[in-house]
């Protein structure tokens, strides 16, 4: 039965994942007996009183209060045992420590995006240290969404006219998935992120460094890496195929024809214009479903990315 | 039988009326042609008008959730785009519950049993009941005018602010099913009163079948809960097409509000759905057990008690939304509050069916499936209504399978168990027993193949209305797949004999299943107006200790009613009913 139930969950990285997890079991092995009773009950009368004749004559038997009393009165111990158990684990999943250290995210159509406390940011993948109590803060800009890491049984939804807070404690240094469990539309289901477990001093040196991209690397080398970083790859290919976007393979200096019949090429400014503003022109043949950058890229990242549109032919 | 009482009893002289076993007229026949159907005001014809129709939905509900499943075959793109993906479930969801579920037992089969069993002609108000059928079909236009117009790619749900941005045809669609539920409201009315003022002289509270104590507190549901969603749909369009912030906050609205406003109306509905199956499956287990059912009160009454405690629970959709810790913490224990009288029903059937003489004909089939698959759903929605649980749970598949097996595992068994055991009723023939049998297997082991694995991939944390998916999750989808189709040919022999039956079925005779309710002791099928009497009930609808003699009395020489208190003739049967 252990073994089973451990199949069924996933990894648990949550230090308070346990107290989930023994509820887990707890109505599950529950159940399981009480089931696998009400069912050979139910086996062994449709066998055992099967009609034998036309003529059989049945019991009276209308109610009987001792019996049913029992079966009200024990379910009810047991959801009123599983209602308090349910409880307390809820309050302690809600109420994150006063030391929990903070991070902003904010869910827009369709991608996260993770604000650290010196400004760093990161797109669809969380970096965050391990044994520590981390308090997520979380926003949205369009629709709702939901915000949920299995290993660690933690779920909030993300609202586009409040904060919402969700805390966990990461208890070992791995890889886990992060998805959107609110249906927000057509990529509802890639709408999802890695969080990164690691190390106190990996996290803080990850933190000093900023992010990955390195100001001596080559302009276009910088635009891969942006692009790569604020997710913009999940809907723009670099290789021609078709996503939810235009692919940006062979984008830089053509044609571009859209849904107003108007058509312009793709210049510079047309490049800024899609970031910052990417529903003012949209496309023939795509939905104006993009979130704009504007805030999240800065102009001399602009410029990084127009240099690596440039090589991609 | 009571002593009489001079001052306030009165006496009714009552014969015997033995049901015409091969009646040469009955409601099928009484008027011909498409006309007569279309403009009857018989409940029985409407019952089957309706009873065509969810037939219709459900073939193409269940057409489209084959489409879903094959397309889950890969984690990736299988046949279809994401687009028409996320319009394919929102269609799934909004047939099945607002055109299929909702309607089923209570529109279909409680419009054709709901007057027999109370031994009336017809319901209180048949051209209103009429009039449900047709605004039924007006919403159902429009709704298809919206899927054939852009479609919808919402979920059933319509959760805002999403519902209000999305450039699909949600308006069309909302006005459809706000057009409906005026059909759901109408019809509930209508049984209300009927229960109230139509029952048969003896048929006292006391006496009601189980299957009517079951459509009344759904009844009641249905004219309470069901102006909610109208509302909630109507402020929907208003700001959709007059810009006015009700629940978008770029307007200034609440779109936390929206789900408040929709479960208050859908979480009653799911009540509107299940219990009608629950008054099914008192019938069929007592009559094929041949015994008097078990804790009457308990059974009737936690119907009740259920409709009531149902208005209270609409929280536990939200429990990640963001309510106060307060309210998740009342909405669970209430949750857990109304899952006490469905136990109590599971236990009542039990001992049912101790001691009695169970004959496994497949509406018995049917219902020891239903106790089986529903029982499971009852003890996920415990995992799901544990606050800390449902945490992680929400919005995974472990919530699909959960609902999959309540509403398909127990409503749609309950409305199998219903239309095989009333079917020689509606139509005067057998179906063959042995595919009924086969049938029922076929859909048991597909529906578990179905929907098994959905709670292993749910808690494993595979979220719900997902077009792709990570690799880990692919053998439990491909699992599930072939379960639905496994299910969808159990589906199909269903159709094929029981259309067999329809041309070519054997007579079924007035009551082949030697059951004591009211509805078999009239003809099959019965006649124009139900009974060719005035029925009389002396005896509780299960009372199988009695003869069947004392079942089948009406107002002696009465022609229906109109000499009543004449004493003419032999006495036969003494009933005495408090005037």
């Amino acid at each position: 039965m252990n073994r089973l139930i451990e199949y069924m969950l996933p990894p648990a990285r949550n230090s308070a994942a346990g107290e989930t997890d023994a509820l887990f079991a707890f109505i599950n092995i529950t159940s399981f007996i009480l089931l696998a009773g009400i069912t050979f009950a139910i086996l062994y009368f449709a066998w055992k009183y099967r009609r034998k004749s036309d003529n059989d004559v049945t019991p009276v038997i209308t109610h009987n209060s001792k019996l049913e009393i029992t079966w009200s009165v024990i379910p009810l111990i047991l959801v009123m045992i599983v209602f308090g158990w349910g409880f307390t684990g809820y309050m302690n999943l809600s109420t994150p420590p006063d030391d929990a250290y903070e991070i902003r995210v904010v869910g827009k159509s369709w991608l996260w995006e993770f604000h650290y406390e010196n400004g760093t940011t990161s797109v669809n993948e969380m970096n965050v240290p391990v044994n520590r109590p981390v308090k997520l803060v979380m926003s949205s800009d369009d629709v709702i969404h939901s915000f949920f890491v299995p290993d660690f049984r933690v779920k909030r939804d993300v609202l586009p006219n409040r904060y919402s807070s969700l805390w966990f404690e990461a208890s070992e240094v791995g890889e886990s998935i992060i998805f959107c469990t609110e249906y927000c539309g057509t990529q509802h289901s890639n709408m999802d992120a890695v969080v990164n477990i690691m190390p106190q001093d990996e996290f803080d040196e990850w933190l000093e460094a900023g992010d990955t991209i390195d100001e001596d690397m080559p302009p276009a080398e910088r635009g891969e890496a942006l692009v790569t970083q604020n997710g913009c790859t999940a809907c723009h290919s670099a290789d021609g195929s078709d996503g939810v976007g235009p692919s940006f393979a062979g984008l830089w200096e053509s044609e571009r024809n859209f849904s107003d019949s108007e058509s312009t090429t793709a210049d510079e400014n047309y490049i800024r214009e899609s970031i910052l503003e990417p529903n003012a022109k949209i496309v023939e043949g795509y939905d104006g479903v993009m979130p704009s950058y504007q805030g999240v890229v800065d102009d001399q990242q602009i410029d990084d990315i127009i240099e690596y549109l440039k090589t991609l032919d | 039988m009571a002593t009489t009482d001079a001052s306030n009893i009165k006496r009714l002289q009552v014969e015997r009326f033995k049901p015409d076993e091969s009646p040469k007229e009955h409601y099928l026949n009484a008027e011909k042609g498409l006309w007569s159907w279309l403009t009857t005001v018989d409940h029985k014809r409407i019952g089957l008008m309706y009873l065509a129709s969810i037939a219709l939905f459900f073939l193409f509900g269940g057409i489209l959730a084959l489409v879903l499943r094959t397309e889950l075959l890969t984690p990736a793109r299988n046949f279809i785009d994401a687009d028409v993906y996320n319009q394919i479930f929102t269609l799934h969801g909004a047939i099945m519950i607002f055109f299929f579920l909702v309607p089923s037992v209570p529109a279909a089969l409680g419009n054709f049993i709901l007057p027999l069993q109370l031994g009336a002609k017809d319901v209180a108000f048949p051209r209103l009941n009429l009039a449900s059928f047709y605004i039924y079909t007006l919403g159902s236009i429009f709704t298809l005018i919206a899927i054939f117009t852009g479609g919808v790619d919402t979920g059933w749900t319509f959760y805002t602010p999403y519902s209000a941005e999305t450039s699909t045809n949600v308006l069309m669609m909302t006005l459809g099913i706000f057009i409906l539920g005026f059909s759901s409201i109408l019809t509930g009315v209508n049984f209300i009163v009927t229960i109230h003022k139509m029952r048969a002289p003896g048929l006292t509270w006391n006496k009601l079948p189980l299957n009517i104590w079951a459509l009344y507190a759904t009844s009641i549901i249905q004219v309470l809960a069901t102006p909610v969603l109208a509302i909630t749909l109507l402020l929907l369009t208003m700001e959709r097409a007059l810009g006015i912030g009700i629940f978008d906050p770029n307007l200034g609205g609440d779109p936390v509000l929206y789900q408040h406003f929709f479960w208050f109306y859908s979480h009653p509905a799911v009540y509107i759905m299940i219990v009608p199956g629950f008054g099914v499956i008192s019938e069929v287990i007592s009559t094929f057990s041949r015994k008097t059912i078990f804790g009457y009160w308990a059974i009737a009454l936690s119907s009740l008690a259920i409709a009531f405690i149902g208005f209270l629970v609409w929280g536990h959709h939200m429990f990640t939304a963001g309510q106060s810790s307060l309210a998740n913490m009342v909405f669970s224990f209430l949750t857990f509050l109304v899952g006490i009288p469905t136990g109590i029903k599971i236990f009542n059937w039990l001992a049912t069916m101790y001691k009695g003489s169970i004959d496994l004909k497949s509406p018995m089939l049917y219902a020891m499936v239903f106790l089986f698959l529903f029982t499971i759903g009852g003890f996920t929605g415990i995992m799901l209504g544990a606050l800390a649980v449902d945490i992680h749970l929400h919005d995974t598949y472990y919530v699909v399978a959960h609902f999959h097996y309540v509403m398909m595992g127990g409503m749609v068994m309950a409305f199998l168990a219903g239309i095989h055991y009333w079917w020689p009723k509606m139509f005067g023939k057998m179906y063959s027993e042995f595919w009924a049998k086969i049938a029922c297997g076929i859909i048991f082991i597909g529906f578990n193949m179905t929907f098994l694995p959905q709670f292993i991939m749910g808690s494993q944390g595979m979220p719900r209305r997902y077009y792709n998916y990570i690799d880990q999750f692919q053998p439990f989808h491909q699992f599930s797949t072939i379960g639905s189709y496994v299910l969808g040919v159990g589906f199909l022999i269903i159709a094929a004999y029981m259309i067999h039956s329809l041309l070519r079925g054997k007579e079924a005779g007035s009551n082949p299943w030697g059951s004591r309710a009211l509805e078999w002791q009239t003809s099959s099928p019965a006649p124009h107006h139900n009974f060719e009497h005035t029925p009389v009930i002396i005896n509780g609808p299960y009372d199988y200790h009695k003869p069947m003699s004392e079942f089948q009395l009406g107002i002696a020489h009465s022609h229906n009613g109109h000499h009543e208190g004449e004493h003419v003739g032999a006495e036969t049967e003494t009933a005495s009913e408090k005037a």
